[in-house]
């Protein structure tokens, strides 16, 4: 019996038995474990669909188990069944497709069902609840048709999905039953603010709005309000509760009240049985939010691991919205009563409002809207059952005021005791992430993320995560600081998002809405801003030239004593007689001191002063020539070897192919420089096999590679796929940098992005998804509408003509 | 060389300086950029660098500093001095705005 492995059947893949099964591997391996899900999919975050909804996040971003998961860990998981029937005489499962399993234990992890109010026309087509993934594409595809949505609800799940349907692009209206927002979480006083925060976005709210039919006759048309009122809809969504999913249990004879009820070990009547997440009740309680579910797991997975626990216990969750600038924070109990105590503060010109609640001297609840900062400190108090008799005074003013002395968050973290809760989503306490730190050697926040999920959920507790890195490590930290710079916690990767979630359109709306701690930001972030913003809005936005380095402000490259050095393109580093005339009788003119091949197959005239830079580009655009973005951060060379029409070995024309991709290429702005190279043969005369996207021509047709340095790091290319016509090459070499210039890091090469994404992932959207390359291609064609205009033109014409001369000149006699 | 002796020079008028930019006066061998902040402070440097005599006057200006193009050090358009743990000094010029004209003092 002791080598033979029990039989651990899960009914649903949701949050809560997943984190179970991370528990209970971590305890025991005595289990062979099957999971039935209805939903076709892994387990996925489904706290983060509202971010998916407004575009933040994409579904790969929330997947919390992939499929090597579950192979590691030998289960057997059937997507897309749904168990029909519990037999516990038998102790097996029946799923709709028949499948039957035994099990030894059975756990019931079911979940919630939406709330449907039933109405006349419930049941039309384009009416919509918000559970899982399959209701947020249906928004998705809903919301990209545009027209008119209706949201019934405002709770949290319904001004979220309001919220992410409004930056969708739809015209949003949230009916809401009770005279104000949110009523189980915020007073009216937040609602209100909330409310107006809202429609400032351009949704439309109506409280106090009872639904009294949805219209339509083979899809939905409209929402008809009790008051006799009609709202046109092309989407209505119904997000006005959920019940626990008990339906199952209760048919097997499990015992059922409005959950499944559950012991504190989270046991059902039947002790074979186990129930977990929202669908069980537990003291005579249910929960919606994933924290208490979280401790259900681990709980139940000691349970099933045989070892003891206290067992679960009651504790009070706060609730965030995820709306970006919506900050509320809301905990505890906030009704009038006998006996209770307000501290309020408010603060019109913030728009920020703060609610302590007290009774017998110790905090029961509070509501803050605006300044959130200090509600994390409140909950603390409130689950530690602290008296604040001594800090009455000044506790509305935030943990910042006590004490006198100035505030330090870092200190702030370091004085909190190890079992303050740090991560509300996942239970995690100061102790065990300060441990993690120390037992692990861990340096950065995506570490102590992964290492003990806190900060993985909503990621709001990020901040607090950090600063305990910072307390424990000291100025260790600073080095690994995730931050795009000094101005910002935030790195790259969550600024570009944010631009594009937020639609933020210049580097001061950036700084402003992602509250850069700067006024002006830095020679770090501003020039990265400048490229997120050029490349996510092409033929909006205008480029900042302040904010670019000079080189690239300048379009030449500065020497170290002040001069320039000037590059004209060389396609494809073919050159003609005359243009070589032309460069040696302006490299006279001017008396340009060094005349030099670059590595890049084409000529460099250095040492030329600034203010001749004007003439030399008039003199070399009159012969044809244009920057060759010797500069910039963005196209640079396509190099090639003489190929197909001349050398004994070439299998196509790669001088060709060289020229037409930089003839498509140039003038792009990408995160960091961009090298390509043709090659007409495996040997590689051309080196293709280093540099950012390299084409190596055989005799079926290209190679395509990429990934390549040869600088400061040396990485060969990594292979994408082999085509076989010109045409394939330039799109998909067009797609590859398109996803690059949408998804890198400013600064970061080609090889560092595909090291960061994966080489797999690039490869399955460049080169398999057709539709996908095809779009990439599309954006791409599309932004080089306004990138491919020589800038040395530009500024022959006068553009940023100040550069190119003083403002003034004195002799030295002036000053005497 | 007496220090109190100061000869005003107008430079030209503060629309020709770009805010967040600068511009450069020549004063015999001696190259001076003059910087406009954003809220229209107006500063002189010598253009050079504490650090390897880069030309301060093309750099990226941001919070009253400049970072300079060569090797990023940060300097203060105010004093002069490199910030942080660099450490160093250029000379700095009265600035004085008078209808709308910059005059700096040589
Ligand atoms: C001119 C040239 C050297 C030459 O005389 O041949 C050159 C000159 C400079 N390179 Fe380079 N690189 C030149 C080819 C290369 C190559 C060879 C190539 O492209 O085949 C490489 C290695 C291949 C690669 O990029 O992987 C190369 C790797 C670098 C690196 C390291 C990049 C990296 O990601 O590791 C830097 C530093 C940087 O960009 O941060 C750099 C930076 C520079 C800078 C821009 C330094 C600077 O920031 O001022 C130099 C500018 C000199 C000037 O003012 O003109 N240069 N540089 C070559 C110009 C090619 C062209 O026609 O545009
Ligand atoms: C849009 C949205 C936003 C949210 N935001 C937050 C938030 O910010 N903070 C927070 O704490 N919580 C949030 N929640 C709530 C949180 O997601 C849930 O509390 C949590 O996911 C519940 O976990 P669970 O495992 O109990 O159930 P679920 O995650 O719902 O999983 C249940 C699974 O069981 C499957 N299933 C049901 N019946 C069967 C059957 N008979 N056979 C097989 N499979 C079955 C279902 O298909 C489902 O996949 C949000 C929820 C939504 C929908
Ligand atoms: S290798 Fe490149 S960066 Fe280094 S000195 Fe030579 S040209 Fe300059
Ligand atoms: S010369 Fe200015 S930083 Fe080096």
């Amino acid at each position: 019996m002791e080598t033979q492995k029990q039989k651990l059947v899960i009914i649903g893949n949701g949050m809560a038995p997943g984190r179970m099964l991370e528990h209970l591997f971590d305890l025991t391996d005595a289990y062979e474990v099957t999971i039935f899900n209805a939903e076709p999919r892994v387990n996925y975050d489904r706290i983060m669909l509202s971010p998916v909804l407004s575009g933040e996040k994409s579904y790969a971003d929330i997947i919390i188990h992939g499929e090597g998961w579950y192979e590691e860990h030998g289960i057997t998981l059937h997507m897309g069944e749904k168990v029909v029937g519990i037999d516990r005489v038998e102790r097996k499962v029946t799923s709709d497709k028949g499948t039957v399993e035994h099990y030894d234990k059975l756990v019931i992890a079911t979940g919630s069902q939406p709330f449907i109010i039933p109405v006349p026309g419930k049941d039309l087509p384009g009416v919509l609840a918000y559970r899982d993934l399959d209701d947020t594409e249906a928004m998705i595809s809903a919301a990209d048709k545009g027209g008119k949505a209706v949201v019934i609800g405002g709770g949290l799940l319904g001004l979220e999905a309001a919220a992410g349907l409004r930056l969708r692009g739809m015209d949003v209206t949230v009916l809401h039953l009770m005279p104000s927002l949110m009523e189980r979480q915020l007073d009216e006083a937040s609602g209100y603010l909330l409310q107006r925060a809202l429609e400032a976005r351009g949704i439309d709210v109506k409280c106090r709005a009872n639904t009294k039919a949805i219209l339509g006759t083979d899809k939905v048309e409209g929402v008809e309000l009790e008051d006799g009122s009609v709202l046109e809809a092309d989407l209505v969504v119904m997000a006005v509760g959920i019940r626990p999913n008990s339906g199952l249990a209760k048919e097997a004879g499990i015992e059922v009240n409005r959950g499944i009820v559950t012991d504190a070990t989270m046991r059902t009547s039947d002790h074979a049985i186990y129930a977990l997440g929202e669908c069980a009740e537990v003291d005579g309680r249910v929960y919606g939010l994933v924290a208490p579910l979280y401790e259900m797991a681990k709980v139940a997975a000691h349970a099933l691991a045989g070892e003891e626990t206290a067992g679960f216990k009651h504790s009070e969750t706060p609730t965030k919205l995820k709306v970006t600038g919506c900050d509320l924070y809301s905990v505890g109990d906030f009704a009038e009563g006998e006996g209770r105590e307000d501290i309020v503060l408010r603060d019109a010109q913030r728009g920020s409002y703060k609610r302590v609640i007290l009774k017998d001297n110790k905090i029961i609840g509070a509501v803050l809207y605006g300044d959130v900062a200090d509600g994390g400190w409140f909950n603390e108090m409130l689950r530690a059952g602290t008296d604040v008799s001594d800090m009455r005074e000044t506790l509305i003013f935030g943990q910042a005021h006590q004490g006198g002395g100035s505030f330090d968050p870092v200190a702030a973290a370091a004085a909190l005791p190890d079992d303050a809760e740090i991560c509300g989503c996942n239970g995690i306490c100061k102790g065990q992430i300060v441990q993690a730190i120390t037992d692990k050697g861990l340096t950065a926040l995506s570490e102590v993320r992964a290492h003990t999920k806190a900060s993985a959920s909503c990621g709001t507790c990020a901040n607090n995560v950090e600063n305990l890195l910072k307390a424990v490590l000291g100025d260790a930290f600073e080095k690994k600081a995730e931050g795009m710079c000094g101005c910002t916690p935030l790195g790259h990767g969550e600024v570009r998002r944010l631009i594009k979630a937020n639609h933020l359109k210049s580097i001061p709306e950036v700084m402003q809405e992602l509250e850069w701690s700067s006024p002006e930001g830095c020679a770090k972030c501003r020039p990265a801003l400048n490229y997120y913003l050029v490349s996510d809005w092409p033929g909006e936005y205008e480029d900042d030239y302040r904010s670019r380095f000079i080189n690239e402000r300048v379009h030449a490259n500065i020497q170290k004593d002040g001069t320039y050095s000037v590059v004209p393109r060389i396609w494809g580093g073919k050159t003609t007689a005359a243009e070589l005339r032309a460069i040696a009788d302006i490299a006279e003119k001017y008396n340009v001191p060094e005349v030099k091949f670059t590595g890049g197959q084409r000529i460099d005239l250095l040492g030329i002063k600034k203010e001749d830079l004007p003439g030399i580009w008039a003199d070399l655009n009159e012969h044809g020539m244009v920057s060759g973005g010797a500069y910039t951060k963005g196209l640079r060379t396509v190099k090639t070897c003489v190929g197909q029409e001349w050398c004994r070995f070439g299998t196509q024309d790669s001088m060709g192919l060289g020229v037409k991709l930089e003839k498509f290429l140039w003038g792009s702005w990408t995160p960091a420089k961009l090298k390509l190279a043709v090659t007409g043969c495996p040997r590689n005369c051309a080196e293709a096999t280093c540099k950012d996207i390299g084409i190596i021509c055989v005799d079926s047709g290209y190679q395509i590679v990429y990934g390549g340095a040869a600088g400061l790091h040396i990485q060969g290319t990594t292979e994408l796929g082999t085509v076989a016509t010109e045409e394939e090459v330039i799109e998909i070499t067009a797609a590859i940098t398109q996803l690059y210039r949408e998804e890198g890091f400013y600064l970061e090469r080609i090889y560092k992005w595909a090291d960061r994404v994966g080489y797999d992932r690039i490869k399955s959207i460049v080169l398999e998804d057709k539709e996908a390359r095809r779009e990439l291609h599309d954006r791409f064609v599309f932004s080089q509408k306004f990138a491919q205009v020589d800038p040395w033109a530009e500024r022959v014409a006068g553009k940023d003509a100040h550069e190119f001369k003083p403002m003034a000149e004195f002799k030295l006699e002036a000053a005497e | 060389m007496n220090a109190q002796v100061e000869n005003w020079v107008a430079i030209g008028p503060l629309s020709e300086i770009p805010r967040q930019g600068s511009r450069r006066v020549l004063w015999g061998k001696t190259k001076i950029a003059v910087f406009r902040m954003s809220d229209d402070r107006v500063y002189a440097l010598e253009d050079k660098c504490p650090h390897k005599n880069g030309p301060l006057s093309e750099g990226i200006v941001h919070d009253g500093c400049v970072t300079c193009p060569l090797h990023n050090w940060v300097i203060s358009l105010e004093t002069g001095s490199a910030q942080g743990a660099d450490e160093g000094r250029t000379r700095t010029f009265p600035v004085r705005i008078e209808d709308e004209t910059v005059l700096i003092a040589l």
